[in-house]
C-alpha cells in the first residue's frame, strides 16, 4: 500500500478530483495549506507598499491505494494538477505499513 | 453652516411658494403667513433628515475603521465608535453648543460661553431668517450641530487605531469634544473672528475634518508606529481584514454626506440644496477617478483601499466651498484631493508616520485642500484669509490635542504593552472577540 501526498495549486483540485475518479480511487483527504518552494513566495502590493508573501496557499491531497496503483496515481496527478508555470507543486510517495476502516475493523487493502 | 448664510437663500423659496395657488394666495397677509408656516414645516423636516444622515456616518466611520485594520482589533475599534457619539452628543449637551455658538463672546471674538446645557422658552422656539421665516426649532439646531460634534475624534481613532489604550482614547475623547471643537468652531460658525475676517468653510474642511487630522497626527507620533510595520528601511504593510466591511463604510459615509453638506445650506432651499448635492457627489466621483488613475500609475495595481480614500477625499475637499464654487471647480477639487491623497497616504509611510485607515491624509490634507480651494475657485472669497484659517485652526489643534496626549502619556499611559498589541486589543481590552464562530488567521 502507498500514500501519496501532493501539493498542488488550489485551482487545479477540481481538475485532480475528477481525474482520480475516473482512475477509480475511492476516496481522499485535502488540507489547505501555506508553504513555499524554489518560488519563494510571491509579491503583493498594499496601499503604496510591497509586501512578501512568504507562504502561498496550497492544497494538500491525501490518497492511499494499492502499490501497484501508486505510478498511474501519480501519473494522473502530474497531468491533471500541472499548468506549465512555476508553483505547481510536488508529489510524494510513502510506503505504508498499515491501514483500519474504523467502523468495521477491517484491516489492509479491504480498509482502502 | 453659517447662519448669517440663511437669509439671502431662503427667500426665493419663499416668494415661489406663495406664488403657488392651493399654497397661498398672493399679495394676502393670511396667506403669507399659511406660506411662511409651511415654509418652516419643510426646511424643519429637511434639516431633520439631514441629522440623521449625518448620524449614519458614525456607522460609516465604524466599518470603514473595522475593514482597514485587524480582525483581532475589531471589537476595539468597534466599541471606541460606540463611545464617541455618545460622549459626543452627550458633551454637546452639556457644554458645546454653548460654547460653539455663544452669542455673546465674553474675549474679544475669541472665546465665548453661554452656560450649561440645553434648552429654551417657547416663543424663542423657532430660529428664523432674516426675513423672519422659520428655518428650524432650536431643537433641530442643536441636534444636527450636534451629530457633527464626535466626527473630529472618530478620525483621530482610526489614525491611532491597533494600539492605543480605551481608556486614554476616551479621556481625550471627552476633552477635545467637550472643549476644543467647539470652542475653535466658534471662531468661524458662532460668528467669530475668522468669521469677521471673511474666512469661509461651508460645511467644514477645516473646522471638522483639519480639526480631526490635526489631533490624530499629534496622537500618532506620540504614541509611535504599531510593531512590525517599520522594519529597519522598509515598510511592511498591515493589511486590513474586511474590504467588503470598508467599500460599505465609504458608501455610508458618502450617503451621510448628503445630509452634512445638503444640512449645512441650514434651510430647505431647493436651489441651494440640490446644487450643494450636485458639487458633494462630483467632487466624490472625481475623487475616486483620481486616486485610481494615479493608484494604477505608481503601484502598476488599481488598489480599492485608495479608490475608497479617493472617494472621502474628494468629498472633504468640497465641503469647505460645495455651495459657492462652479460644477466644474467641484469636479478639478475632488480629482485634486484624490490625487493628494495617494500621494500623501505613500509619502506619510515613507517618513514612518503609521496610520492604518489613511486619516491624515483624508481629513487633514484634503481638510487643507479643500479650505485652500475655496480662495481658489470662488471669486467671493480671499487665498490669504483662507490661509490664515488654515494656520489658526492648525497651530490651536495641533498643540491641544499634542498637550492633552502627552499629559495623558505621562500619567496613565497611552499605548497597550507589546504582548497584548500582538495578541490584539480585542482580548486584551475588552476581554472578546469579533468573530467567535469564525476561524481568523493564525499566520
Amino acid at each position: 500500500m502507498k500514500k501519496i501526498e501532493a501539493i498542488i495549486k488550489p485551482f487545479k483540485l477540481d481538475d485532480l478530483k475528477e481525474a482520480m475518479t475516473a482512475l477509480g480511487v475511492q476516496g481522499m483527504t485535502i488540507t489547505e495549506v501555506k508553504g513555499f518552494g524554489r518560488q519563494k513566495g510571491h509579491k503583493e502590493i498594499y496601499r503604496g507598499s510591497e509586501y512578501l508573501v512568504d507562504f502561498v496557499p496550497k492544497v494538500k491531497v491525501e490518497i492511499v491505494v494499492e502499490g501497484d496503483m501508486a505510478d498511474k496515481v501519480v501519473e494522473a496527478i502530474m497531468e491533471s494538477a500541472r499548468t506549465g508555470k512555476i508553483g505547481d507543486g510536488k508529489i510524494f510517495v510513502l510506503s505504508l505499513d498499515a491501514v483500519c476502516r474504523i467502523r468495521t475493523g477491517e484491516t489492509g487493502k479491504d480498509a482502502i | 453652516m453659517n447662519k448669517s448664510f440663511v437669509s439671502k437663500i431662503t427667500l426665493p423659496i419663499i416668494s415661489a411658494m406663495i406664488a403657488l395657488p392651493g399654497i397661498a394666495l398672493a399679495g394676502d397677509g393670511a396667506a403669507d403667513a399659511t406660506g411662511a408656516a409651511a415654509m418652516y414645516i419643510v426646511n424643519n423636516t429637511w434639516m431633520l433628515v439631514a441629522t440623521f444622515l449625518v448620524f449614519i456616518m458614525h456607522l460609516g466611520f465604524a466599518t470603514l475603521e473595522a475593514g482597514l485594520t485587524r480582525s483581532k482589533n475589531t471589537v476595539n475599534i468597534l466599541f471606541k465608535n460606540t463611545a464617541i457619539i455618545s460622549i459626543g452628543l452627550l458633551t454637546y449637551a452639556a457644554i458645546g453648543f454653548n460654547l460653539m455658538y455663544p452669542g455673546d463672546f465674553s474675549i474679544g471674538r475669541f472665546f465665548g460661553f453661554s452656560g450649561f446645557g440645553i434648552g429654551v422658552s417657547p416663543e424663542k422656539m423657532m430660529v428664523a431668517g432674516d426675513n423672519g421665516v422659520g428655518i428650524y426649532t432650536y431643537w433641530t439646531d442643536f441636534i444636527f450641530q450636534a451629530m457633527f460634534a464626535a466626527t473630529a475624534a472618530t478620525i483621530v481613532s482610526g489614525a491611532v487605531a491597533e494600539r492605543i489604550k480605551l481608556h486614554s482614547f476616551l479621556i481625550f475623547t471627552i476633552i477635545y469634544v467637550a472643549l476644543i471643537y467647539p470652542w475653535v468652531g466658534s471662531w468661524k460658525w458662532g460668528a467669530g473672528w475668522l468669521d469677521a475676517k471673511g474666512f469661509y468653510d461651508f460645511a467644514g474642511s477645516t473646522l471638522v475634518h483639519s480639526v480631526g487630522g490635526w489631533a490624530a497626527l499629534a496622537g500618532v507620533l506620540l504614541l509611535g508606529p504599531r510593531h512590525g510595520k517599520y522594519i529597519g528601511n522598509s515598510i511592511k504593510p498591515i493589511l486590513g481584514h474586511n474590504m467588503p466591511l470598508a467599500t460599505i463604510g465609504v458608501f455610508l459615509l458618502w450617503l451621510g454626506w448628503y445630509g452634512f453638506n445638503g444640512g449645512s445650506v441650514l434651510s430647505a432651499d431647493p436651489a441651494a440644496v440640490s446644487f450643494v448635492f450636485v458639487t458633494t457627489s462630483l467632487a466624490a466621483a472625481a475623487g475616486v477617478i483620481g486616486a485610481m488613475i494615479l493608484s494604477w500609475i505608481l503601484q502598476k495595481k488599481p488598489d480599492l483601499s485608495m479608490a475608497l480614500n479617493g472617494a472621502l477625499a474628494g468629498l472633504v475637499g468640497i465641503t469647505a466651498g460645495a455651495d459657492v464654487v462652479s460644477v466644474m471647480s467641484s469636479i478639478i477639487i475632488g480629482l485634486i484631493a484624490g490625487l493628494l491623497v495617494v500621494i500623501s497616504v505613500m509619502g506619510i509611510d515613507r517618513i514612518k508616520i503609521d496610520d492604518p485607515v489613511g486619516a491624515i491624509s483624508v481629513h487633514l490634507i484634503c481638510g487643507i485642500w479643500g479650505t485652500l480651494a475655496v480662495g481658489i475657485f470662488s471669486t467671493d472669497h480671499s487665498f490669504g484669509v483662507q490661509l490664515l484659517g488654515v494656520i489658526a485652526y492648525g497651530v490651536t489643534c495641533f498643540v491641544s490635542a499634542l498637550l492633552i496626549f502627552f499629559a495623558l502619556k505621562a500619567t496613565l499611559g497611552i499605548r497597550v504593552d507589546e504582548e497584548e498589541e500582538r495578541a490584539g486589543l480585542d482580548v486584551g481590552e475588552h476581554g472578546m472577540v469579533a468573530y467567535a464562530d469564525f476561524e481568523t488567521k493564525s499566520v
